[in-house]
């Protein structure tokens, strides 16, 4: 591994963490206001113009508060909890592309951190991973409550897990790839042989299935139990306080993000759009419109994310588990019988 | 480079799965333990084995793992609840964790790499390979394990099922 290729993949990391940081700290801005427009508010209007340092303002909040440590809390699991929580958020963007190569000189540099062919099982394995966070930061707190959220948590994502890979494993099977990269090359454009690329509109059933459970592995409405305020005070993260807390917060909002762009990538075409081969352009320009392509389409679910908490109100924890188990893995199932059904009759009808 | 790595991560596996027997609290002896397969996942990585080594990592890491410390923390054990074991139960476990020992060691005696798969396949690990091998050599004991798990999953589910027909105690 020469050097040059070391520091191209460093500024990339660099890159896409300072970007994956930057929308979650406006994601926490962009929650209130589309709470207010949804709830005919102002939302907040004091920092800055239209509130754009906000988040700057919660930040600065967030770091010199009180550190409070519980003296009955195990104390290095107590702090591993919330880096744990951050860390595996952060990890997540690794394999997502963000666009074509981009050509300098001779030189072409793919816009993605690592291009492995187990891609989406590194997501899973990493979402997977997201639990112990929580899991971790909730018993070291000693607290009946966040034991009892960190407990939720964990029982959630492990019913949500089956549900997802069940419906990724329908979306495998018609593009026959792991890797990321494939399946958003095989999405190319908008519309050929009759019928559009967009994985949305040859899964749409998985789709739907793979979206209720990002809600449900990133604890958002209406599957936020975790942290259900009105029987756990806080959850996992009752006792925690200051940055710690602000750490757990965090983490929500980047996995969302990554969790958008995974869905955008997987179901939605990725960095393609609509005529991208009738423009004319050259590859440079095409890759930055495929950045912006990519960017909008996830913003697009960050904000499907916001439109959803405050429209449907929070499940109870055995409709969570009966739509989880009894719903949602017996439609996927169904979903992988008529995908092979399908592929099977193109093959020998439609050839 | 990379016989320098496997030693690394070999002696932190064997470091971390002692930690793991040797640690009082049942909790830390989870957590050491989820430690000591994420050292196996590089081992994994190390042979280029990139399936098997997601794989543990979602299965054993992610999904195993998380079960026993869930159930950990709900059992809330410690010194106080354990109830002390009869001697004869002891005894019992020393022997039988003797007989294990010789036995293992046994085997490694009687190791010996002849025959090493992975230099005559370097790329065996990789999931198109290995798709290939269990979809034509392996087709039907890996579609009847296939059903036998996808059975068990439902039958958990038929288990948490309430029963609709009889009236509740």
């Amino acid at each position: 591994m020469e050097l040059a290729l070391v520091i191209q993949k460093f500024i990339l990391v660099i890159v896409i963490f300072a970007v994956s940081l930057l929308v979650a700290m406006y994601s926490t801005w962009a929650e209130r206001k589309v709470a207010a427009f949804l709830q005919d508010r102002v939302g907040p209007n004091r920092a800055g113009p239209g509130g754009i340092l906000q988040p700057l303002a919660d930040g600065i909040k967030m770091f010199t508060k009180e550190e409070i440590i519980p003296l009955d809390s195990n104390k290095f699991l107590f702090i591993a909890g919330p880096s744990l929580a951050i860390l595996t958020a952060c990890i997540g963007s690794a394999v997502i592309p963000w666009s074509t190569p981009l050509t300098i000189g001779s030189k072409t540099i793919p816009l993605q951190v690592t291009d492995i062919n187990v891609g989406i099982l590194y997501i899973f394995g990493v979402v997977s991973l997201g639990v112990y966070g929580i899991l971790i930061g909730g018993w070291a707190s000693n607290n009946k409550y966040s034991l009892m959220g960190a407990i939720r948590a964990a029982s959630q994502n492990i019913s949500y897990e089956i549900a997802m890979g069940l419906s990724i494993i329908a979306l495998l099977m018609s593009t026959g790839s792991l890797s990321l990269k494939v399946i958003v090359e095989q999405q190319s454009g908008f519309w050929a042989h009759g019928w559009f690329t967009w994985n949305a509109f040859q899964q749409p059933l998985g789709f739907l299935i793979f979206l209720v459970c990002a809600f449900a592995e990133t604890n958002r409405t209406p599957f936020d139990l975790p942290e259900c305020e009105t029987e756990l005070i806080g959850g996992y993260h009752t006792e925690y306080s200051s940055m710690k807390l602000g750490f757990y917060l965090f983490a929500e909002y980047i996995n969302m993000f990554v969790s958008s762009a995974v869905m955008a990538s997987l179901y939605f075409g990725g960095y393609n759009f609509p005529f991208m081969h009738h423009l004319g352009l050259d590859a440079n320009w095409l890759s930055i419109l495929g950045i912006v392509a990519m960017l909008l389409k996830t913003f697009f679910f960050i904000f499907l994310f916001m439109w959803v908490r405050w429209t449907v109100p929070r499940f109870r924890y055995d409709q969570l588990m009966d739509l989880g188990w009894k719903v949602l893995i017996p439609l996927s199932i169904v979903n992988i019988v008529l995908t092979g059904i399908w592929i099977t009759v193109k093959d020998i009808y439609f050839k | 480079m990379g016989i320098s790595l496997f030693y690394l991560v070999a002696f932190l596996s064997i470091f971390f799965s002692l930690l793991v027997i040797f640690s009082k609290n049942p909790v830390h002896s989870v957590l050491y333990l989820i430690i000591t397969f994420f050292t196996f996942t590089i081992h994994y990585i190390i042979l280029n084995a990139q399936f098997l080594a997601v794989v543990n990592f979602i299965v054993y890491m992610g999904a195993i793992m998380v079960l026993f410390l869930f159930v950990l923390m709900l059992l809330n054990l410690n010194r106080q609840s354990e109830p002390a074991k009869p001697l004869l139960l002891k005894l019992t476990a020393v022997i039988a964790g003797m007989c294990l020992l010789v036995t293992l060691a046994g085997s490694v005696k009687a190791l010996h790499t002849s025959n090493p798969v992975l230099l005559h396949h370097p790329n065996l690990g990789l999931v198109q390979n290995l798709g290939r091998v269990l979809f034509s050599e392996f087709l039907l004991p890996f579609e009847i394990s296939s059903i036998l798990l996808l059975t068990a999953m439902v039958g958990a589910v038929l288990l948490a099922k309430k029963d609709e027909t009889q009236p509740e105690a």
